[in-house]
């Protein structure tokens, strides 16, 4: 298991490197995105004027507090709560934020499946698995909100973070078709079968 | 006593705002357990980050979670309390819209068929409210539950049949907690219902995944089930975030309701993490926030 610091953007021999287990902390910047963005995006044919090559998503709708435009906040948005959602709901989209807008790394929460880990394979990709729910945390780990599009979308909007130390992270599927959910999923079905027997409920 | 709608407008964005930043006492002494029980070195470390965010928020003063989730308020009347209640609802609504626009947060609400945001928290039969009475003379108790999505996207309702048993009961509970994994922010409260029509099964699931921990279902066939199904989900293996381990959930809760011959309803809902609740009880002598 390797530590890894990314100044992102990256490009793919740094996107092949990491491991399923590594660990990492991202540098510089960061996209939010998620469901309406996504489907607005590949569904209904809106285009970012956001250059997210080479760049790493994470899967959040933020809190934030509408501020005059400042050299702190060059977006007008001032960054209050800043967590994540969970992944698994934007499986179909990930082959095309890697093909047509060159995304490298896909940072949620609770995995994502079979096509993903493909896209990761194919083009050299990996996502990294922050922990749920600590968005006070996570939080301390952006420094500001440097610009945002598809705005109409608020608060699922495409969102630039300037970001500090954001992680550690776990590479939790990588492009060499590892993915630690899929081998705790292999594990938890090898159980089912006498978890089932000991309650009385066998099949 | 008489309820004055101002007032409760102020308590009911008073709990939102408290629900999102500060977690239950029994949710934190949950965590403490899991951390005793927890070996796996992934699922210490996944655990030790939330108990981290729990302190950061509190120093922050900032929110647990991004997700404000789905309001809901639950409000139980005692008795000589003298109320208006459409004035209440509306209050409970403006009170909802206040926390909103006032702290800000994020309005996570929308339309589900246009998508529309109003940037309020509500909406069409949003904030969820349920009015109940009990026994207690002059005292009102409101309770406020900012329901995330990621757990609340794992809800099931099953309608078996009586041939199928209590076996089938527990079958899905089980098969349903494997199929979320790390969907719905393990370590979760996986919330119950056993009988009822289809709709109180569900609302029995909800009642049980937001009901305090260390609380045992009422019903004692109920009780008996929540302490095997609380074993049982700890030993398949997901762990904290579905990464492994032993912690996948603090408890199995279940709330019971008489069903009809023909049927055998069960309903799961999940409950995250953070297992947010905020409550406020009002009597003559004043408003006490728990």
């Amino acid at each position: 298991m390797t530590h890894h610091t990314l100044h992102l953007p990256i490009g793919e021999k740094e996107a092949r490197a990491l491991k399923a287990g590594d660990t990492v902390t991202l540098e510089r910047t960061l996209f939010g995105i998620r469901d309406a963005t996504l489907i607005h995006m590949f569904d209904r044919g809106r285009r970012t004027r956001l250059d997210l090559k080479g760049h790493a998503v994470i899967h959040t709708a933020p809190n934030v507090r509408k501020v005059d435009v400042s050299p702190e906040c060059p977006s007008g948005y001032e960054p209050i709560c800043i967590g994540t959602t969970t992944s698994m709901r934007m499986e179909r989209f990930t082959q095309g934020l890697m093909q047509r807008e060159g995304v490298r790394l896909i940072i949620g929460k609770g995995g994502m499946g079979e096509r993903t880990l493909e896209a990761f394979r194919e083009m050299g990709g990996a996502y990294l698995a922050i922990v749920g729910g600590a968005a006070a945390l996570e939080t301390t780990w952006i420094e500001a909100i440097e610009d945002v599009d598809l705005d109409d979308l608020n608060p699922e909007s495409l969102w630039r973070f300037r970001i500090k130390g954001f992680g550690p992270l776990l590479v939790g599927m990588d492009s060499h078709g590892g993915s630690l959910f899929a081998t705790v999923a292999k594990d938890v079905a090898a159980r089912r079968a006498a978890v089932l027997e000991k309650i009385g409920a066998g099949e | 006593m008489e309820l004055d709608p101002h007032e409760i407008g102020e308590v009911c964005k008073t709990l939102y705002i408290r629900a999102v930043k500060l977690l239950p006492r029994d949710v934190k002494e949950g965590f403490t357990e899991l951390q005793r029980r927890e070996t796996d070195a992934t699922g210490r470390a996944i655990l030790g980050t939330m108990v981290e965010n729990i302190a950061v928020a509190e120093r922050t003063r900032n929110l647990l979670c991004q997700d404000t989730g789905i309001p809901i308020y639950n409000i139980t009347i005692g008795k000589n309390v003298v109320f208006d209640g459409v004035a209440l609802k509306a209050a409970i609504r403006r009170g909802c819209e206040r926390a909103t626009r006032e702290h800000p947060l994020r309005s996570s609400v929308v339309h589900p068929i246009t998508r529309q945001n109003e940037q309020t928290s509500c909406g069409p039969g949003v904030p969820i409210i349920h009015v109940d009475f009990d026994e207690r003379e002059e005292t009102v108790e409101i309770e406020m539950i900012p329901k995330g999505s990621g757990s609340e996207n794992g809800s099931f309702l099953q309608m078996l049949i009586p041939a199928d048993g209590v076996k089938a009961v527990k079958r899905f509970v089980i098969d349903k907690v494997i199929e979320l994994g790390g969907r719905v922010c393990p370590p979760t409260i996986v919330g119950v219902g056993i009988g009822g029509t289809s709709d109180l099964c569900v609302h029995l699931a909800k009642r049980a995944a937001t009901r305090p921990l260390r609380t045992v279902c009422p019903d004692p066939e109920g009780a008996k089930i929540e302490a095997e199904l609380s074993e049982a989900v700890n030993e398949l293996g997901i762990g904290p975030q579905g990464l492994g381990g032993r912690s996948t959930s603090f408890a199995v809760h279940v709330e019971v309701a008489a069903t009809h011959i023909t049927m055998n309803p069960v309903a799961v809902n999940i409950q995250c993490h953070s297992a947010r609740r905020a409550t406020a009880r009002i009597t003559p002598g004043g408003i006490a926030f728990g």
